[in-house]
């Protein structure tokens, strides 16, 4: 059913266009490390409310930079269909006869390893200037919750792709929704502090669950444990992976 | 045998009909020919038959399959060269090809094979390991001419395989065209507004307006229909009773007029012409210009529509501008 030699060279494409657009690597990994580096020096002495055992902020904040990064690059990851489609190459790929599942998955697989590329060049950088984790095997499971925050929201941008023409509507994606599911995640700050209201639909965000599974893993620090941070990512994941297939599958490609 | 079945196909847009009941079929090996004005159908006919949109109504077949119900194998046996370029620019010639083979299936040994086959095809040999974004766009066409060919395909379709491109490109492509439909026996539908593209190339054509197929046969045979020569007049003064002048002679075989312009069809124009310039002084018409020529596609399409293409295609200029404008914006 799943043709494995076309999911295999979807995936070469994403790996050979993310090599050869080196400025995009660099402006992509930018704004997470400016992030990390101002409010990391400009909270460095702050207490975080709500976080005992005087916790470094930068410690704090790295999970969060990492949901945040994945966020960005796997929605685009899911968009990058409306580029396909703006410069003609989608046809090319949906003339072939490859089942649209494979043609789904290739894209998956595709952002997935770049998204997760990104997100372990900014831990690598992270632990160069000083940040711990606890032990490897943290270090292999924060992998397992990057993987499901790829794909819920790689998921997402497919959705959005099948259902808008063009690029126009980019900025409106960008402000109404990557940015609230940011800031909702608290990838910043602990949601304790949110009024109650808010901080129901922070459950609601599956970023939430994505950045303080990786806060567990990584510092130890989490409201959720780990089981319940995973299965409700896992749940959200397949839930958006199979709408992003169903769509991308009912739009038209012309 | 039939490469190509079709059978009251239709799509619509929105109430819209882009393409209106068409029914025609191609012979294997046959280089057919949809000739007609941007906007009659012609892409949205190609999408349909290559299984990129779901006709509204009716029934196709591409090489002995279904386009609704065989999908995988109608795409297993065609090859697609689209009106505008669909090529990944941030790869090289050769992943470009690369891509392609592997999705249709090839084994490694065929794959090296094939590709290099139809880069010397196509000479760009030399190019394959540029990024296509470095290519001209005539290469980019012979490109994807060469990636349509890779996996063998029965039915090969050209959608305006020379819009924009320079005059001896065009001759090129031309040459390559031919070559293909003789030596590698494939069927070949092209889509063009060129006339002389289709005359040039086509063994048959059918010319196609607002969705509907207006006349269907071989360029010479559709030529014939006018008859002889065609003389064109540049009239000044009343038409009416001009046209009706000259349709009561009955060695004018066709008239057809266009704002000042009247096309008349008739055996030895050249001997013609002097009564053909009495007749218009004794209905008091000034004739302005006079020309003579053997009919062209272009004729005979004025002949049945009863407009030039370029007329037809007047009206949707400014949304053809506009997608000029976004090509070329996606060019930079």
């Amino acid at each position: 059913m799943i043709n494995k030699t076309a999911v295999y060279v979807l995936w070469l494409r994403e790996m050979k266009r993310f090599l050869r657009a080196k400025s995009r690597v660099v402006g992509a990994l930018a704004m997470p490390l400016f992030f990390l580096a101002f409010l990391g020096l400009g909270f460095r002495r702050i207490a975080i409310p709500g976080v005992e055992g005087g916790v470094n902020y930068i410690h704090f904040l790295v999970p969060g930079i990492l949901g945040m990064s994945l966020l960005f690059s796997s929605t685009f990851a899911g968009l990058s269909v409306l580029w396909d489609r703006e410069f003609g190459f989608l046809k090319e790929i949906m003339v072939a006869p490859v089942n649209r599942v494979s043609i789904v998955l290739g894209r998956i697989v595709g952002g997935m390893t770049t998204g997760i590329i990104q997100a372990v060049l900014i831990l690598a950088i992270s632990m160069a200037v000083g940040f711990r984790v606890s032990n490897i095997i943290s270090l292999l499971g924060s992998v397992v919750f990057m993987v499901l925050i790829a794909a819920t929201f790689i998921g997402m941008g497919l959705i959005f792709a099948s259902k808008m023409k063009d690029m126009q509507g980019f900025s409106i994606i960008m402000n109404f929704v990557i940015f609230p599911l940011f800031f909702l995640s608290g990838a910043l700050y602990p949601l304790d502090n949110f009024p109650s209201w808010l901080k129901y639909l922070s459950h609601l965000d599956p970023l939430t669950y994505g950045v303080d599974g990786l806060r567990g893993i990584l510092i130890g620090i989490s409201s959720f444990s780990p089981l319940i941070n995973f299965s409700v990512l896992a749940f959200f994941s397949l839930i958006m992976i199979f709408l992003g297939a169903y769509f991308f599958e009912k739009s038209e490609s012309v | 045998m039939d490469a190509i079945k079709v059978a009251n196909l239709t799509k619509k847009f929105n109430g819209f009909t882009a393409v209106d009941n068409l029914s025609f079929s191609v012979k294997t090996g046959e280089l057919f020919g949809l000739l007609g004005p941007n906007g009659a159908g012609k892409t949205t006919t190609i999408n349909m038959l290559s299984t990129l949109l779901k006709p509204t109504s009716g029934y196709g077949e591409v090489a002995g399959f279904d386009i609704l119900k065989n999908r995988d194998e109608v795409r297993q046996s065609i090859g697609v060269v689209f009106q505008e370029p669909a090529l990944d620019i941030k790869l090289t010639g050769k992943e470009n090809l690369d891509f392609h083979a592997m999705m249709y299936g090839l084994k490694r040994e065929e794959r090296k094979r094939r590709i290099k086959e139809v880069l010397e095809l196509v000479e760009l040999t030399e190019k394959a390991k540029v990024l296509v974004e470095n290519y001209s766009g005539g290469m980019k066409r012979r490109l994807e001419i060469a990636r349509g060919l890779i996996h063998r395909p029965k039915v090969l379709f050209l959608d305006e395989p020379t819009l924009g491109l320079d005059a001896q490109t065009r001759r090129h492509i031309w040459d390559y065209i031919k070559k293909l439909n003789r030596e590698a026996k494939v069927t070949i539908i092209l889509t063009t507004h060129y006339m002389e593209e289709a005359d040039y190339l086509c063994q048959r054509v059918a010319i196609i307006d607002n969705g509907k197929i207006v006349v269907m046969d071989s360029p010479s045979k559709l030529k014939d229909i006018l008859g002889g020569d065609v003389v064109s007049l540049e009239i000044e003064g009343k038409m009416d009773s001009l046209v009706d002048r000259f349709q009561s002679q009955d060695w004018i075989k066709t008239v057809t007029s266009h704002n000042n312009h009247l096309s008349l069809t008739m055996e030895k124009g050249e001997r013609k012409i002097p009564e053909l310039i009495n007749i218009a002084h004794e209905n008091d018409n000034k004739v302005r210009c006079v020309n003579l020529r053997k009919p062209s596609l272009e004729d005979v399409f004025i002949h049945f529509t009863g407009t030039t293409i370029r007329d037809r295609e007047a009206s949707q200029n400014e949304r053809n501008r506009e997608k000029l404008r976004r090509r070329f914006r996606r060019r930079r």
